[in-house]
């Protein structure tokens, strides 16, 4: 057991390019941490260099309050899990859990009672002699876990574990992680691109984007209050929507009607560097059917018509897609998120409005239909920096906030 | 069992480092060489340098000698009257009957042997690929001729058409077979197949593996016949691996010498131009009329691969995971 | 219905793969039929032996002939096998891992070299390795045997290296395991299936060769088996050498019968993966 400490690590090659830059990370004895971000913001690269399977160019990395940058992976006492579970093939799965025990010479009848150990509680006793390519996927992905835990280590990395797996599969093996990680209390850094991932395992959430940390925190918080756009638009899904604001007469012009500033907010635009036109960002689950609100709540919003285009009924709600007119919003951020989800996926910044109303909505495909949406939670974004300007001390306030 | 400790003890250090970020690999390879990089060159180099310089060593330079020894006059049994005489051997070779008749035999051995074995093998092919019952013992029994030593497998056939002794003598009613140049040649050819064939089906068995199981069944449904789904949709996905597999045959035919040695000595107008190259060389001694023939036949076998690849373009060998090499 | 034809599949299967296996076999069964007939049934002309007798066996390994000449194809072919399997493995893994100018130049070098003409060689050769020495030696015949076994052994192994998951050795250091360990321990183990297939199949080339054998060799001191039999003659000048000759050809197909019986799928995939002939 022990914490990790990243002390302006960076990563760069000689030619220059940087694909790790100044990262401070304090993780906690027994903490679970999560690195997420589209492929390329440098987690994976973060994670190898914790693991010892890449340098570090500079800063300083620390386990349990040691420093570590030169000592081999073998000498740091942790052990990763890899996407594709790099499970020797020829090796039973008995021989591939026991295979870090022998490396560290402990004498047999030890490595047979921790083997079995860790077998019986990833349950996997009765597979204990097959080879790993007469395994199904999540059995392989549990030997793969076993492999690391069964040394009792000071840390778990792992590399996106589960992405291999089909999809509730996945879902079963995140509780079991989870659990996993509980019970054992073992620090855990985990590097994952899924933001469901993200946010239902963790302690906490490190977001990176371009080899830099975006922001760190629990799950929640970084729903609640997230610092940038980029950090709004990853996490959430279906994702945050964007739209463009124009700053007008201390007023912002929106397609859904004019929205009305908060104090705090307009002194803020009067600054002269300010932008003149901004990004508002609102979460599906801010959006309600107009008739279904009591006054007490509509005074807090504004409402709007649009047309209805498509609707998706959960159960507990619906997701309703409306179509909207108006310019679109556009910044680096956007667009890199929407190439991260592959653009469909992605509707934060298009033409469509993804709302969640209340099941008992009426609503129906074709119709138009008159919404309301809170105020208070709105956030409005400097498209230039992608800095969130209604966050203050940390907390996001909603446009109106004196 | 020795395994080459020395490369791969000390290499995966850089390349797994370079290999685990993929992301920047992109952009460093377009940039000025880094350390890691030319680490990597440097070794990659120094692994092969034993490989090519042995592969150099024993042919290139050989052949070019053999071009310095073609342009002379040089008889072993007659060292003294060794001279350099240009072009004189190749007039000599090229205007010779022998030549000729050497160079048309090997030239027919060459297209009927491929030929009948790109048949045959596609067939034994589809055989050791789809057959329903034993499997393994069709695979191991075509895989004996071509392993079987060619000397062995030519003393076999020799014997099993030499009057008396062989259980094949009689098929001809003169007898001898083996002493009359079109049944001679029939059975160098026979000998040929025989060897080869198997190989011609190992190569176009791993093209048929290539032909998705679902695109048949797919051809199936849309009405195809059986040789319709032979000919439009597996002989195409197969282009290929059927080309490779002749090219090498070809290639391979036409150095013809085992079979021919043992069968018939060369003798009947059934020589081959190996064989003639050899006849002059080993038993005449005569090293500058068996270099030009050498050289001959190293131009032929050049051209032969040549219009191979200007034909078939990258679908020639080598150019393995689409990468032209 | 379905039963009924795929029975009759079966049985039309099972047919061509009998045709298959005579056609296979008829040669090697014929010769080595031959080496167990007497003297006196040798020219019977029937297929299989009337009278058995391992007198030819007995008569070739008594003849130094014969002996020396086994002794030098099994040498001569082990040492050749070796090296350039250890040669062809050290380029092979360099390219099919490493990033560098002049791998594309490789690989058609060998590629030229598997379907150059041997016997454009073998004048020269001839000649150099008389003014070296080489000439009639094991050397002598073990460069070019190399020389032409390596483009089989880079593409085999090259092919075989590329399965390989090297990820794994990342796992193993994770694991607690050194450099060498990892090598040793997981790396290894995964690359000797590939190493010893090529091993079989460099060594079926280098056993079977005869042109370089009867023209770099003039004595016993190196000539190997298949050059052997071409000039044997029995016990005595006077004897037909028939029987003598058949037993050596049986002799020297007893290892290859082997190879395949044992090794047939990994035989098949090194030659389909590689897929090239020496």
């Amino acid at each position: 057991m022990a914490d990790i400490v990243l002390d302006k690590v960076s990563k760069s090659f000689p030619d220059g390019t940087v694909a790790v830059q100044d990262v401070d990370l304090e993780i906690a004895d027994g903490e679970f941490v999560i690195l997420v971000g589209p492929s390329g913001c440098g987690k994976s690269t973060t994670l190898n260099m914790i693991a010892g399977l890449e340098d570090i160019s500079s800063g300083e990395l620390r386990i349990a309050g040691q420093r570590v940058n030169d000592k081999a992976p073998r000498d740091r006492d942790i052990a990763m899990v890899f996407q594709s579970y790099a499970l020797y093939p020829n090796m039973t799965v008995r021989e591939n859990m026991a295979f870090p025990l022998r490396l560290a010479k402990l004498d047999k009848e030890t490595i047979n009672a921790k083997v079995d150990e860790a077998a019986k509680v990833l349950e996997l006793t009765s597979l204990l002699d097959r080879k790993p390519a007469n395994l199904s996927g999540g059995q392989r992905q549990r030997v793969a876990m076993g492999r690391a835990i069964v040394r009792q280590p000071k840390a778990f990395l792992m590399d996106e574990p589960l992405s291999n797996l089909d999809a509730k599969l996945r879902v079963q093996m995140r509780t079991v992680v989870s659990r996993l990680q509980k019970q054992l209390g073992t620090t855990t850094v985990y590097v994952t691109h899924d933001q469901t991932e993200a946010m239902t395992l963790g302690d906490r959430v490190v977001i990176m984007r371009g080899g830099a940390v975006q922001q760190v925190g629990p799950p929640q918080e970084l729903y609640d209050h997230p610092r940038n756009l980029f950090v709004a638009g990853f996490i959430g899904s279906p994702s945050m929507n964007f739209l463009h604001a124009a700053v007008q007469d201390g007023s912002l012009r929106t397609a859904l009607g004019d929205v009305p500033l908060g104090d705090r907010v307009r002194r803020e635009l009067e600054a002269a560097d300010a932008p003149r036109e901004l990004i508002l960002g609102i979460r599906p689950e801010h959006f309600e059917d107009a008739e279904l609100i009591d006054d007490d709540t509509r005074r807090r919003g504004l409402e709007f018509d649009a047309p209805v285009e498509i609707v998706e009924s959960m159960g507990s709600d619906k997701y309703v897609y409306f179509t909207v007119e108006g310019e679109r919003a556009s910044a680096a951020e956007l667009e890199e998120l929407a190439a991260d989800a592959g653009s469909a996926d992605f509707a934060g910044a298009g033409g469509n409005l993804v709302t969640r109303l209340s099941a008992e909505s009426p609503v129906a495909e074709g119709q138009s239909r008159r919404v309301w949406f809170n105020l208070e939670k709105i956030h409005l974004f400097d498209p230039g920096t992608g800095r969130n300007l209604t966050l203050h001390e940390g907390r996001a306030a909603g446009a109106l906030a004196d | 069992m020795t395994l080459p400790a020395t490369p791969t003890d000390t290499a995966p250090e850089k390349s797994s480092a370079s290999a685990s970020v993929p992301t920047q690999r992109g952009s460093r390879r377009t940039a000025p060489l880094s350390e890691n990089k030319k680490a990597e060159r440097k070794l990659g180099w120094l692994l092969c340098a034993p490989a090519a310089l042995v592969m150099v060593a024993v042919t290139a330079y050989p052949i070019i000698y053999s071009v310095w020894l073609s342009l002379q006059r040089y008889d072993l049994r007659f060292p003294d009257q060794r001279e350099f005489i240009g072009l004189e051997n190749y007039v000599t070779v090229l205007t010779n009957e022998f030549w000729w008749t050497a160079f048309g035999v090997t030239a027919l051995i060459t297209v009927v042997t491929v030929a009948v074995e790109l048949v045959l093998g596609m067939g034994l092919a589809l055989i050791m690929h789809r057959t329903l019952v034993g499997r393994g013992i069709v695979r191991t029994s075509a895989l004996i001729p071509y392993g079987i030593v060619t000397v062995v497998a030519a003393f076999s056939w020799r014997y099993a058409w030499t009057p008396g002794t062989g259980y094949l003598a009689d098929l001809f009613s003169d007898g001898a077979p083996l002493t009359e140049r079109a049944s001679s040649l029939a059975i160098i050819m026979l000998a040929e197949i025989w060897k080869t064939t198997p190989f011609m089906a190992l190569l176009l068995m791993a093209g048929l593996a290539l032909v998705p199981e679902d695109l048949l069944k797919a051809a199936s449904t849309d009405g195809a016949t059986a040789w319709q789904r032979f000919t439009k949709v597996m002989l195409p996905v197969m282009k290929p691996a059927i080309l490779v597999a002749l090219l090498f045959r070809t290639l391979d035919a036409f150095r013809v010498f085992d079979n021919i040695f043992v069968l018939t000595a060369g003798g009947n107008e059934t020589s081959s131009v190996s064989m003639l190259a050899y006849n002059n060389l080993i038993r005449g001694l005569n090293l500058g009329i068996g270099s030009t023939m050498s050289v001959l036949i190293f131009i032929t076998v050049a051209i032969i691969a040549f219009v191979f690849v200007k034909l078939f373009g990258t679908a020639a060998p080598g150019s393995d995971d689409g990468e032209r090499r | 219905m379905a039963v009924e034809t795929t029975t009759r599949a079966k049985l039309r299967w099972g047919l061509l793969d009998v045709l298959v296996v005579v056609f296979a076999l008829i040669p090697v069964l014929w010769i080595a039929s031959l080496s167990f007939k007497t003297p006196a049934t040798l020219t019977d002309g029937k297929f299989f032996p009337r009278e058995w007798t391992l007198d030819n066996y007995k008569t070739i390994f008594e003849t130094d002939q014969f002996v020396r000449a086994l002794i030098n194809s099994i040498g001569i072919a082990l040492i050749a096998t070796l090296v350039a399997v250890v040669l062809g493995a050290m380029a092979a893994y360099a390219i099919s891992r490493l990033d560098f100018p002049g791998k594309g130049l490789l690989v058609g070098v060998s590629l030229l070299i598997a379907m150059f003409p041997q016997v454009s060689l073998v004048s020269p050769l001839f000649e150099i390795e008389r003014q070296l020495g080489l000439f009639d030696t094991w050397p002598g015949l073990i460069l070019p045997y190399i020389t032409f076994a390596l483009p089989l052994a880079i593409y085999t192994l090259s092919a075989f290296f590329k399965q390989i998951p090297w990820d794994l050795e990342k796992a193993a250091k994770m694991d607690g395991a050194t450099q060498a360990q990892a090598f040793r321990r997981v790396i290894a183990p995964l690359a000797a299936p590939g190493l010893f297939t090529t091993a079989i199949l460099v060594f079926i080339f280098c056993w079977n060769d005869f042109l370089f054998a009867i023209s770099l060799t003039s004595t016993e001191r190196s000539r190997t088996v298949p050059a052997a039999l071409s000039f044997f003659t029995g016990a005595s000048q006077f004897e037909d050498p028939t029987g003598a000759i058949c037993a050596a050809a049986v002799v020297i197909t007893v290892p290859i019968i082997l190879f395949v019986l044992f090794f047939q799928r990994r035989i098949v995939s090194g030659l389909t993966s590689g897929a090239v002939k020496g």
